[in-house]
C-alpha cells in the first residue's frame, strides 16, 4: 500500500454544554467542568481557573463519568424485610421514609436526646448536618476525622493555629527543601502532585520519610525507610542536633512564639508549669528595653528569650530554656535513638545537615509589614524548609504528640508562615482559644448549647456528666482521651453495644461504611450490628442510613434515605466548614445538579431539611410552623450563622451592593456561583500574604472577610498549656479529677512540650511474638470504597497482594502467586502476598478500601475485590488487648482519641493457595440498586 | 504492506519525565475519557462490574521496582502508550493501509474504516501500544489526541492531549520533537531525554526523561559546617545569650 491519508475532521464539536461544578471523588474538592452532550455527562476535565486543581484532575475526577452510571446507585427509599445484614429490603415511598425516621427521633429528642447517634462519614456538609444536631438536641455528633487524622489537625491548632492540607500548605514556589513525612497517596491529592511537580521542575530536593517508597515518596530524590510509629523519636533527634548546632531562629522565636514567655516554676503555685500571668491573665516576657516583665503582646515589647525571673526564691525560665534542657538531652542523640527509628545515627545527621543547609540559605522578600506589637519590618524572610505530614504520623497512638513535635521542628526553624516555609489558608491561621469548646448538656426537647465539637483548654471543658462519667456515646472529650476535638467514630458502635457510657436507641449515618472498611475490628462490628437482647430485640434498635450507592453498610441498617450522587445536588463548602483556599486567597465553592436523577432519590441535607420540620426542630420551621428551607440550596442561599455570615461568602449582599465576605443573603447567589464556575475567591493583600497570625494587614483583611469579628494576634504554642492544665489534674490538681486508674497515663502523654512514647498496643504485644508492623495506603487512583464500583478504577486497582519486604520474603521461602497468614493478637486473615524491596524491613502493607464484602457495590460475588482484595481491619480491635482490669481501653491516641490504625503489629506464615480470602463473609442480599448495565462501553 | 510518508519536518510528540511521575494514572483515565467520546469506536469494557474486568486502554502506567546493588530499592512509575515512530513497523506491517503515520505531523492513526481487526500491528508493535477493541474489533492507539490538538472548538490553550492537560504533577509535555528550539526539545537536552528500546530501530518520537539519581551521598560535609554544636562557656545557654545580644533592639 502506497501512503494514504483519509480526510479528518480536526475540529469535531466537543460538547453541547460546559456545566462547572466541585467534584466529589475524593475529599480534594477540584473545579471540574462537566461537558454534557443531549444532556448526559460526555466527559469531566478539570476547571483551569479553580483554586485547586487550576485544571488538573486526578484519575478519580475523570472517571466520576462511570459513578453517576454505576449499577450500585441506590434507587428508592427503602426498609428492611430480612434479618439485619441479609441486604433483604422493601422498597417504600418518601413520606413513608420520613415519617418513620420521624416515630423514632421524634420521642427520643422528648425523653433522652443522646440516645440518637448521628454520625456522618465523609461529607462535606459537616457546618449543615452538626447545625441540625445541635438543633434536635443530642450531644452525639461527629463527623469521620475521628478515624481519620483528627491528630495532625489538633497538633496543628493547639501549636500553632492551623495544620497541613486544609489548613496550610508548603511554599512551593519557594521552598528550597521540601520534606514529607508519613504521606500515603492521598490528602490532599491534586495540589500535593501539582507542587511536586514545581519542585521537580526547579530540582529542588525532596525528601520522603515513609516505610513505604511509593507515590509521591518513589519520586522524592532521598528516602529514610523510618520504623512505624518512631516519627517523633526521629523529628526530636532532628531537633536536638539543630538547636546543639544554633539552627533555630531566635529572632522567630522570640518574637512570634512563646518560646520567650516565662514558665511559672513555683512548685507550691496551682499554676505550676503554667505560664507566669499578670492580672489580666496575660502570659509574661521579660521587656528587652525594660528589663522588666510585660505582657506578651504589649505594644513596642521586644520579648527577650533568655531572660530569667526571680520572685519569691524561684527562678522562672522562659520556654526555651526547658526546650534547652529536654531536647539538648543525650535522649535524643541519633545514637540513642538509631535502633528504635530503624535509621542509622550518620542519616539522621545527614537528614539534620540538610534542613540546616536549607536554613542557612534564606528567602527575602521585599515587601514591608507591621506586626501586632506595632513593629515595622522592612522586608519578609523566612526559612525556605518546608513539610507534609498526614496519617503516616497522624494514626498512632502517639500521634498528637509526633504532629506536635514536627510542628515544633518548623516553628523552631522560623518556617511557619515565612517565605519558604508553609503558609496558612484562611480562614487559618486561627488560635484554637478563637475555636468553639465542646458542648455536651442535654436538654429534652430542646437544642445543644452550642456546637459538638471544639477545642477544651482544660478539665473544665470536658463533655462530662454529673457523676463524672463520659457525656458522649463516643466518649470524646472525657478523660480518657481530653483532646477528641473530632470525636471518636470508630468508638460509637462498640460503646453503643456496650451500653458504654450509656445504649442509644437510633443510630443514624451517613456517608459512614462502618460495617466494612471505616470500622476496626469489621467481623467484630457486623456482630455488634446484628446482636440482640434477651427478648430478642436488636441491642441498637434502630439503624437509620443515607448513601448513594449499595455499600456494605446498607446491609445493616433498617431504613434506607437514598441520595443522589455528587453531579446531582447543591452542595457548598463553605468557610464554616472546611474550605477550599489557598495561601494566597480566600475560597469557597458550590455543586450544583448538572444532571438531574433519574431515580426516586433525594440529596441527604435537602432530607435533613425536611427531617427538620417534621420534627419541629429550632432553626428549621418558621413561626407559622411551616419549613424554614424548602431544601438545601434554599439553605445554602438563606442560613445567617452569624450577623453578615452564612454558609457562602461570595457575592453576599451589602448596603451598595454585592460584596465579598460579610454581607446579608442574595437570592441570586448560587447562580453567581455557577457563572462563576462553581467557586469564588478572594485574594489575601500582598503584605499580608506571610506572618498572618502577626500581621496587621492580614488581621484587618480577615475581620473585614468576616473570619473573625475582631483581629486576633496571637503566639505559637510551643509550650501548650492545655496539655499541662490536664497534667496537672492527674498530678491532684483542681476540682475536677480523673478517675485514678488514668492519672498515670494522663500525666505522662499530657506532656505541655512534644514527647515520644511507643505506640500504646507495644506495651500490650509481645513483639517476639508480633514482630512484624503492618500498615494500609490509599492508591492514588481509588479512594475509599467509591472505586471499586467505578468500571474504569477498578480496571486500575481491582484486588490488593499484602506487600512483603525481601528478607521476610526470602526467610518464609515465598514464589510469586503465594498466599499468607496475617495473625495480630486481634485476629487472622488469608490473603495473597507480593515481594516489595522498597520497605522497612519490618514491616508489610496493601493497599486499602479495594476489599469489598461479596454481593456488595452491586460488582458481582466473585469480584476480585471480595477474592482477592481484603482489609486489615480483620485484625485491629477497636480496644487495645484487656489488661485484667474489666475496662475497655480505645485503641486511640490518649490525648485525641484518634483511631490508632497502624499500631498493628502482626505476624507472618506460608499458607496454601486459596480461592478467596479468610475471612469471606456470605454474599449479601443485593438491594434494589439500579439495574444492572454490565456493558460500560460508552457511559 | 503499508508504507511510511517521507519523513517530515514536524514530528508531534509527548515527553515523559520519569523523574516527576508518581504514579497517579490520571492520565490512563483522561484518556479513556476522551477517547471514549471520540475519535473513532469507543474504549469499550467487558464484564465491568464482574469477576474479570478488563476494557481498552490506549495508555497504561506500570510501575516497575529497581534494586541498585548499593543502595535502596527504588520504584519507577511507566506511563505507556504510543510513541508514534519515525519508523512505525506497525505500520509497515498493516495490510489494508488503516494503520498510517500522519505526513504532516508524525502521528500513527487507524483508519479504523479500513481495519480489519487482524492484529497484525500490535504484533509489530515492540511497545505493546496498540490494544484490539473487543467490542468494536478494530485495533486502538494513542491519537495523540488528534482532535483536540488542531480543535477549533477548544480553548487554545486546551488543543493538547487529554493525558498532558489533566497531569497533576505535570509529568508529560507536548509539542514538536522536530523542531531543535522548542521547549520540549530543551527540555529533553537538558534532562538526557531517551529513546525507548533504540535498539529496536523504531526511531520512537516520543522520548522519556530518565529519573535524577536519588539517594546520593551528600555533597556537603555532614558534621560541619552545619551541625557544628555551638560551643560556649555556657553551652547552649552561652551562646543564646550572646546571639540574642547581636539582634537589633538590644537593652545596651
Amino acid at each position: 500500500m502506497t501512503h494514504h491519508q483519509p480526510t479528518l475532521d480536526l475540529s469535531p464539536p466537543v460538547s453541547d454544554e460546559i456545566r462547572q461544578t466541585t467534584c466529589y471523588m475524593c475529599a480534594c474538592r477540584c473545579g471540574i467542568n462537566v461537558h454534557l452532550k443531549a444532556g448526559k455527562v460526555a466527559y469531566i476535565e478539570g476547571n483551569r481557573n479553580h483554586p485547586i486543581n487550576k485544571g488538573v484532575l486526578c484519575a478519580k475526577g475523570s472517571a466520576g463519568i462511570m459513578q453517576i452510571n454505576a449499577p450500585s446507585r441506590l434507587r428508592a427509599p427503602m426498609r428492611r424485610t430480612g434479618p439485619r445484614g441479609s441486604g433483604q429490603f422493601e422498597q417504600i415511598s418518601w413520606d413513608e421514609a420520613l415519617q418513620t425516621a420521624v416515630d423514632w427521633l421524634k420521642p427520643v429528642r422528648d425523653t433522652a436526646p443522646e440516645k440518637l447517634a448521628f454520625f456522618t462519614g465523609r461529607d462535606q456538609s459537616q457546618s449543615f448536618t452538626s447545625l441540625w444536631a445541635q438543633s434536635y438536641g443530642t450531644p452525639n455528633y461527629a463527623a469521620h476525622g475521628g478515624f481519620c487524622s483528627v491528630n495532625m489537625a489538633a497538633a496543628g491548632i493547639y501549636t500553632m493555629g492551623g495544620a497541613f492540607w486544609e489548613f496550610g500548605q508548603p511554599d512551593w514556589d519557594l521552598t528550597k527543601l521540601f520534606i514529607l513525612f508519613g504521606v500515603a497517596e492521598d490528602h490532599d491529592s491534586n495540589p500535593i502532585k501539582m507542587g511536586l511537580g514545581k519542585l521537580k521542575g526547579r530540582g529542588t530536593k525532596v525528601i520522603a520519610v515513609n516505610p513505604i517508597r511509593t507515590g509521591y515518596n518513589a519520586v522524592a530524590d532521598d528516602w529514610y525507610g523510618i520504623t512505624p510509629g518512631t516519627d517523633g523519636l526521629l523529628i526530636l533527634s532532628l531537633i536536638h542536633l539543630l538547636m546543639q548546632a544554633g539552627k533555630i531562629d531566635l529572632d522567630y522565636l522570640r518574637r512570634f512564639t512563646n518560646a520567650s514567655c516565662l514558665v511559672n516554676e513555683d512548685p507550691k503555685s496551682p499554676q505550676n508549669g503554667l505560664l507566669l500571668r499578670d492580672e489580666d491573665g496575660k502570659p509574661q516576657v521579660i521587656d528587652r528595653a525594660t528589663g522588666k516583665l510585660a505582657p506578651w503582646d504589649g505594644k513596642g515589647v521586644d520579648p527577650d528569650l533568655s531572660a530569667t525571673w526571680r520572685h519569691a526564691g524561684v527562678t522562672h525560665r522562659p520556654v526555651l530554656h526547658h526546650m534547652a534542657d529536654r531536647y539538648l538531652s543525650d535522649t535524643y542523640a541519633p545514637e540513642a535513638v538509631a535502633d528504635v527509628t530503624g535509621i542509622p545515627a550518620a542519616r539522621i545527621r545527614q537528614l539534620a545537615a540538610e534542613i540546616a543547609r536549607a536554613f542557612d540559605d534564606p528567602v527575602t522578600l521585599e515587601r514591608e509589614w507591621t506586626d501586632f506589637r506595632g513593629l515595622t519590618h522592612k522586608t519578609m524572610t523566612g526559612r525556605p524548609i518546608s513539610f507534609h505530614a498526614m496519617r503516616g504520623i497522624s494514626a498512632h497512638s502517639n500521634g498528637f504528640q509526633t504532629a506536635r513535635a514536627l510542628h515544633t521542628l518548623q516553628i523552631l526553624l522560623g518556617a511557619v508562615e515565612t517565605p519558604g516555609g508553609m503558609r496558612f489558608k484562611p480562614p487559618y491561621p486561627k488560635p484554637a482559644t478563637a475555636h468553639p469548646k465542646p458542648n455536651s448538656k442535654v436538654t429534652p426537647g430542646a437544642p445543644l448549647g452550642g456546637p459538638h465539637l471544639g477545642y477544651p483548654h482544660g478539665p473544665d471543658d470536658l463533655c462530662l456528666r454529673e457523676d463524672g462519667s463520659p457525656a458522649r456515646i463516643d466518649k470524646a472529650f472525657s478523660w480518657e482521651n481530653p483532646m477528641s476535638a473530632h470525636g471518636l467514630m470508630h468508638m460509637v458502635i462498640s460503646n453503643a453495644h456496650a451500653g458504654d457510657p450509656y445504649r442509644i436507641d437510633t443510630l443514624f449515618l451517613y456517608m459512614a461504611n462502618m460495617s466494612w472498611n471505616s470500622s476496626m475490628n469489621t467481623t467484630g462490628t457486623m456482630q455488634m450490628l446484628t446482636d440482640a437482647d434477651a427478648e430478642g430485640n436488636y441491642v441498637i434498635p434502630h439503624i437509620i442510613y443515607s448513601d448513594a450507592y449499595s455499600s456494605e453498610m446498607v446491609a445493616y441498617a433498617d431504613l434506607i434515605l437514598p441520595d443522589t450522587t455528587y453531579l446531582e445536588r447543591h452542595d457548598c463548602i463553605s468557610l464554616l466548614d472546611r474550605p477550599i483556599c489557598e495561601a494566597d486567597a480566600a475560597a469557597d465553592a458550590i455543586r450544583w445538579p448538572v444532571i438531574q436523577p433519574d431515580r426516586n432519590v433525594r440529596a441527604f441535607q435537602s432530607v435533613l431539611c425536611d427531617l427538620g420540620h417534621r420534627l419541629n426542630l429550632p432553626g428549621f420551621v418558621n413561626d407559622d410552623g411551616t419549613a424554614r428551607y424548602k431544601d438545601y440550596a434554599d439553605y445554602i442561599t438563606n442560613h445567617i450563622r452569624r450577623p453578615g455570615i452564612g454558609p457562602l461568602a461570595g457575592w453576599r449582599m451589602g448596603e451598595n451592593g454585592l460584596q465579598d465576605g460579610r454581607g446579608t443573603a442574595n437570592q441570586g447567589q448560587i447562580d453567581s456561583y455557577i457563572a462563576n464556575g462553581g467557586f469564588w475567591q478572594a485574594h489575601v493583600p500582598g503584605d499580608a500574604a506571610y506572618f498572618k497570625p502577626w500581621s496587621n494587614a492580614y488581621q484587618a483583611w480577615a475581620v473585614k472577610m468576616g473570619f473573625y469579628d475582631s483581629p486576633q494576634p496571637y503566639i505559637f504554642q510551643l509550650w501548650c498549656e492545655p496539655l499541662r492544665r490536664f497534667q496537672l489534674a492527674a498530678e491532684g490538681e483542681g476540682n475536677r479529677q480523673p478517675p485514678d486508674h488514668l492519672r498515670a497515663r494522663i500525666a505522662a502523654a499530657m506532656d505541655p512540650l512534644p514527647i515520644w512514647y511507643a505506640p500504646l498496643s507495644d506495651a500490650r504485644t509481645d513483639p517476639d511474638d508480633f514482630p512484624t508492623h503492618a500498615l494500609t495506603q490509599r492508591p492514588m487512583a481509588m479512594y475509599h470504597s467509591w472505586g471499586s464500583q467505578n468500571a474504569w478504577l477498578r480496571q486500575i486497582h481491582g484486588q490488593n497482594p499484602l506487600y512483603v519486604p525481601t528478607d521476610l520474603w526470602e526467610r518464609h521461602g515465598f514464589s510469586e502467586g503465594d498466599w499468607a497468614t496475617v495473625t495480630s493478637p486481634h485476629g487472622q486473615i488469608t490473603v495473597p502476598v507480593a515481594h516489595m524491596a522498597a520497605l522497612n524491613p519490618n514491616t508489610v502493607w496493601t493497599w486499602n478500601a479495594i476489599g469489598k464484602r461479596r454481593g456488595a457495590w452491586a460488582l458481582d460475588d466473585n469480584a476480585p475485590e471480595a477474592t482477592k482484595g481484603f482489609l486489615l481491619n480483620h485484625l485491629i480491635h477497636e480496644l487495645l488487648p484487656p489488661k485484667g482490669d474489666g475496662l475497655r481501653w480505645a485503641n486511640s491516641d490518649p490525648i485525641t482519641g484518634q483511631a490508632a490504625w497502624f499500631d498493628l503489629r502482626v505476624r507472618i506464615a506460608k499458607s496454601d493457595p486459596r480461592e478467596a480470602c479468610l475471612p469471606d463473609h456470605p454474599a449479601l442480599g443485593h438491594p434494589s440498586h439500579t439495574d444492572n448495565s454490565t456493558a460500560a462501553h460508552k457511559p | 504492506m503499508t508504507t511510511l510518508p517521507p519523513p517530515g519536518k514536524v514530528k508531534l510528540g509527548l515527553v515523559i519525565d520519569l523523574d516527576t511521575c508518581v504514579g497517579c494514572h490520571a492520565c490512563v483515565v483522561a484518556c479513556k475519557g476522551w477517547n471514549t467520546e471520540n475519535y473513532g469506536a469507543p474504549l469499550s469494557d467487558q464484564d465491568a462490574y464482574g469477576a474479570d474486568p478488563s476494557g481498552t486502554f490506549l495508555n497504561r502506567v506500570h510501575s516497575y521496582e529497581v534494586q541498585p546493588e548499593a543502595a535502596p530499592a527504588q520504584i519507577i512509575h511507566f506511563p505507556r502508550s504510543c510513541l508514534h515512530c519515525d519508523n512505525a513497523p506497525c505500520v509497515t506491517v498493516c495490510p489494508t493501509g488503516a494503520s498510517y503515520k500522519r505526513a504532516e505531523d508524525g502521528i500513527v492513526l487507524v483508519n479504523e474504516s479500513a481495519c480489519i481487526g487482524c492484529g497484525l500491528c500490535a504484533w509489530a508493535c515492540p511497545y505493546g501500544a496498540r490494544e484490539m477493541d473487543a467490542a468494536a474489533k478494530v485495533m486502538k492507539k494513542c491519537t495523540l489526541c488528534v482532535d483536540r490538538i488542531y480543535n477549533d472548538n477548544l480553548p487554545e490553550e486546551d488543543r493538547t492531549p487529554a493525558c498532558v492537560r489533566t497531569c497533576p504533577a505535570g509529568a508529560r509535555h507536548f509539542g514538536d520533537l522536530g523542531d531543535p528550539d522548542s521547549a520540549i526539545n530543551q527540555l529533553v537536552t537538558e534532562r538526557g531525554g531517551f529513546d525507548l528500546m533504540p535498539e529496536m530501530g523504531t526511531q520512537p518520537v516520543n522520548k522519556y526523561l530518565p529519573p535524577r539519581l536519588k539517594d546520593k551521598a551528600p555533597e556537603f560535609d555532614v558534621l560541619a559546617p552545619y551541625l557544628t554544636p555551638v560551643t560556649e562557656a555556657r553551652g547552649f545557654l552561652g551562646w543564646l545569650d550572646r546571639t540574642l545580644s547581636a539582634l537589633p533592639g538590644a537593652r545596651d
